[in-house]
């Protein structure tokens, strides 16, 4: 065994390190308080090192990204606080196009979404249907050479800032619940779409897509009529290899760190100097090591070409839930003044641990929540039967 | 990168896996109660070679710490009532001491003589944080390599199994080596008083002290002991024998814990209730899979750490005691995970996983509290109590925009 990641993963970290020290800036992190965490020229200055490109599968046209350096990117990113909420969903759409898409979608929308000019969003979930997805209601209909698109979609977070999203349809609603499915890459300037926002408890802003009579041309289709599931599954597999959650905790712990050496408690006591504190530092400590442990892992067997599976449900499920604990410990930490929010000038570091708090719950949810992960946990790897 | 078993450790794996299927079976591990040893199945584990094979190769060994770690699951999966993780350990820090002495007689290093009160344990550690070094033979005591015990004749007795290899894991005092694991069957015994390594080579008691897991403790007078290494060396030498059998025992949990998971999961799906297999029942499914996620993240953090320490990466240390804090957790998760869903039979003295649960708290608590090691870590990555504040108020905004 050899946990070292290899030479060439060392010397990218060290560009991405410089790229960031160059690109990223304390304003940048500032201005997602609006909602959007996105930043236009650092999302094209990514795009324009080739991250995005080379972060598609190699097998389908991609690559220069092994799997390995696309993890340390990631880590990196989040380490350092980057705003990337278009990142993953730019990739994951190249990499659905590349599989399942025909000549009009990998000319028309693949170079914009690589290039950073574009952005794309996830139309998946509904008001009616979240973790069973299978179950969306939205349908396409088929109108001589064109579709007509009505329906509602929830969580399109991005969708305000977008130039797609990928839609998941219900083609035929006299079969299966899995069969009926059909997958489209819909601009979001047609006439009929709506886009509402949806604020969260969270410091990001969400939103509501409204399809009202939407027409648009087969070329516009992801893969086959009624194959949309198994679109749904490569989407779910590339999502899982570049999920980006497997870091949230080390600003949080840094900051709690920071907070425990320059207060002192009420009997005068430093609050690093007292056992509590300790324990909890270092146990946070420990489970960033797990999911590192867990992140190289699942990069390790991708960059060997095993596309791993149940390995990417466990590192998840792992990491949103420990970020979410350590978010809880620390806010206890810091007591009534771990209450004020960064729009208090007097909020220890900007607010990040309070801001973490509020954001930490969703990781936990989108991207198959910790419920659906522990399911593919007991199914896969402990082979159980399917529950109910 | 390569974060599972190369083409040897997975023939290492299955190798032991079958040996101690077949040997270490769950009659076995039941009738070595109270003693926590077989001797039967050590004599067999030392024919095929396993008492040797932590030394260095041309002492009969030649596995490094990745392969003993995946030797060290095995043992963890099967429960198998022999102490080859302390033996081996033992193994590799008497080779060392050895290795040192040699220098020094052979006037390779200057022997330095060295006070047996030596510099205090906390410095001593803190010097030995990096591992053994180039050095070691320097501070290697002249006088024990002249009058103190044969090890080149020890190693050889070791490496056949013929004497068992122990180490106290927690520091001696007044002589005295309370619960020593494997105290009861190991004919050496290495500590560390604060000063010097020191080695006993009296008799074993051959019975041990009654406990929870069923381990071969023993309370273990060391006043006879001799010096094998003292000062710098001897600091250097524990704290990578203490570091290097936390990745092992972190490993052994979670095996523990893996195997815990399997009997809970075949018990649930025999088991009916309500008409239906008692495993069928989301609530029973997602506390199995949370165990299983905690002992598959604690597996690959024991690896690291194993590999960490072998490779003398500066963080080795660290990722020991790290491996072991969780692993232990994981492994007492999981046979409580397994325990809890057998209901009633969970608790009775004929079902197996009762087995699992004692030892998944027992193995790792030879070491001592898990809040000492805490403390260690802690002292490592957030510096000593009582040191000056890293920042005051006036940098505080600087700090927070940078």
């Amino acid at each position: 065994m050899d946990f070292s990641l290899p030479p060439e993963a060392e010397d990218f970290r060290r560009q991405v390190r410089d790229f960031l020290a160059a690109n990223l800036t304390e304003e940048m992190i500032e201005a997602t308080r609006d909602g959007t965490i996105h930043s236009p020229s650092l999302h094209r200055a990514m795009a324009d090192r080739g991250w995005l490109s080379g972060a598609v599968p190699a097998e389908l046209g991609g690559g220069g990204l092994d799997p390995v350096e696309l993890c340390v990117l990631i880590e990196e990113l989040q380490l350092h606080r980057a705003p990337i909420d278009a990142l993953g969903v730019a990739i994951v759409t190249v990499s659905m196009v590349l599989e399942h898409g025909g000549d009009h979608l990998r000319e028309a929308v693949v170079p914009r979404l690589l290039s950073g000019e574009a952005l794309a969003c996830f139309g998946y979930s509904e008001p009616e249907s979240g973790s069973d997805v299978a179950a969306a209601r939205t349908r396409a209909v088929r109108d001589g050479d064109e579709w007509v698109i009505d329906g509602s979609k929830m969580w399109t977070t991005m969708a305000h800032v977008a130039d797609y999203v990928v839609l998941l349809t219900r083609t035929d609603p006299d079969v299966g619940k899995h069969e009926g499915l059909t997958f489209f890459v819909v601009p979001l300037d047609l006439p009929g779409i709506e886009i509402r926002p949806v604020a969260t408890m969270g410091t990001e802003r969400s939103n509501a897509t409204f399809y009202d009579g939407v027409r648009l041309g087969d070329e516009w289709r992801l893969g086959d009529v009624g194959g949309g599931w198994r679109v749904m599954k490569t989407a779910l597999k590339y999502e899982r290899g570049i999920a980006g959650g497997q870091f949230p905790s080390p600003p949080v712990v840094e900051a709690a760190v920071d907070w425990a050496r320059r207060t002192s408690d009420g009997a005068g006591r430093r609050l690093i100097d007292r056992d509590d504190v300790r324990d909890r530092l270092v146990r946070a400590m420990i489970d960033v090591e797990v999911a590192r442990s867990f992140a190289y892992h699942t990069a390790a067997l991708a960059s060997d070409g095993v596309m791993f599976g149940v390995e990417g449900s466990m590192t998840k499920l792992f990491a949103s839930e420990a970020y979410k604990k350590h978010c809880s410990w620390f806010l206890d930490l810091m007591g009534a003044e771990g209450l004020r929010t960064a729009a208090d000038p007097g909020a220890h570091m900007g607010g990040r641990i309070e801001e973490n708090f509020r954001h930490a719950p969703v990781t936990a949810i989108y991207g198959g929540t910790s419920e659906i992960n522990r399911n593919i946990v007991a199914e896969s790897h402990l082979g159980l039967p399917r529950a109910r | 990168m390569r974060t599972w078993y190369s083409t040897d450790q997975e023939a290492i794996d299955s190798a032991f896996g079958a040996f101690f299927g077949a040997e270490s079976p769950i009659e076995t591990v039941r009738a070595a109660e109270p003693t926590g040893f077989d001797p039967e199945l050590w004599a067999s584990l030392a024919a095929m070679g396993g008492a040797g094979m932590a030394l260095p190769e041309p002492r009969g060994g030649g596995a490094d710490l990745t392969d003993l770690a995946v030797v060290a699951r095995q043992l963890g999966r099967h429960l198998a009532p022999v102490p080859l993780i302390e033996h081996s350990v033992a193994c590799r820090l008497l080779a060392a001491a050895a290795a040192g002495s040699a220098r020094v007689r052979q006037g390779e290093a200057a022997p330095v003589t060295e006070s047996r009160t030596g510099p205090d344990l906390a410095e001593s550690v803190s010097a030995a944080e990096s591992g053994p070094g180039p050095d070691l033979a320097e501070s290697v005591s002249a006088a024990e390599s002249a009058s103190g015990p044969d090890l080149e004749a020890l190693l050889a007795e070791l490496a056949a199994g013929d004497r068992i290899a122990t180490l106290t894991l927690r520091p001696v005092t007044s002589g005295q080596a309370r619960l020593t694991p494997a105290g009861a069957v190991a004919g050496a015994v290495a500590g560390f008083d604060g000063a010097d390594l020191v080695l006993d080579l009296s008799e074993p008691p051959g019975s041990a002290v009654p406990n929870t897991a069923d381990l071969p403790l023993a309370d273990r007078d060391l006043t006879g002991a001799t010096a094998v290494a003292s000062g710098p060396a001897a600091a250097r030498l524990w704290a990578a024998a203490r570091a290097e059998w936390q990745a092992l025992m972190a490993a052994a949990c979670a095996g523990l814990a893996a195997r815990s998971l399997e009997i809970g999961v075949a018990y649930v799906m025999e088991r009916r209730q309500f008409g239906v297999p008692v495993g069928s029942f989301q609530a029973v499914q997602h506390g199995l899979a949370e165990a299983a996620v905690r002992a598959e993240g604690g597996r690959l953090l024991a690896h690291r750490a194993a590999w960490a320490l072998g490779a003398g990466r500066p963080d080795g240390n660290r990722l020991a005691a790290m491996a072991l804090v969780f692993c232990a957790e994981a492994a007492r998760f999981a046979a409580d995970r397994a325990l809890q869903y057998h209901g009633g039979y969970g608790y009775s003295a004929e079902y197996d996983v009762q087995l699992y649960y004692r030892r998944a708290a027992g193995w790792p608590l030879q070491m001592g509290e898990p809040a000492a090691l805490v403390a260690e870590l802690a002292d490592r990555d957030l510096g000593p109590r009582g040191e000056p504040a890293a920042g005051t108020e006036a940098d505080r905004g600087e700090r927070a925009a940078g």
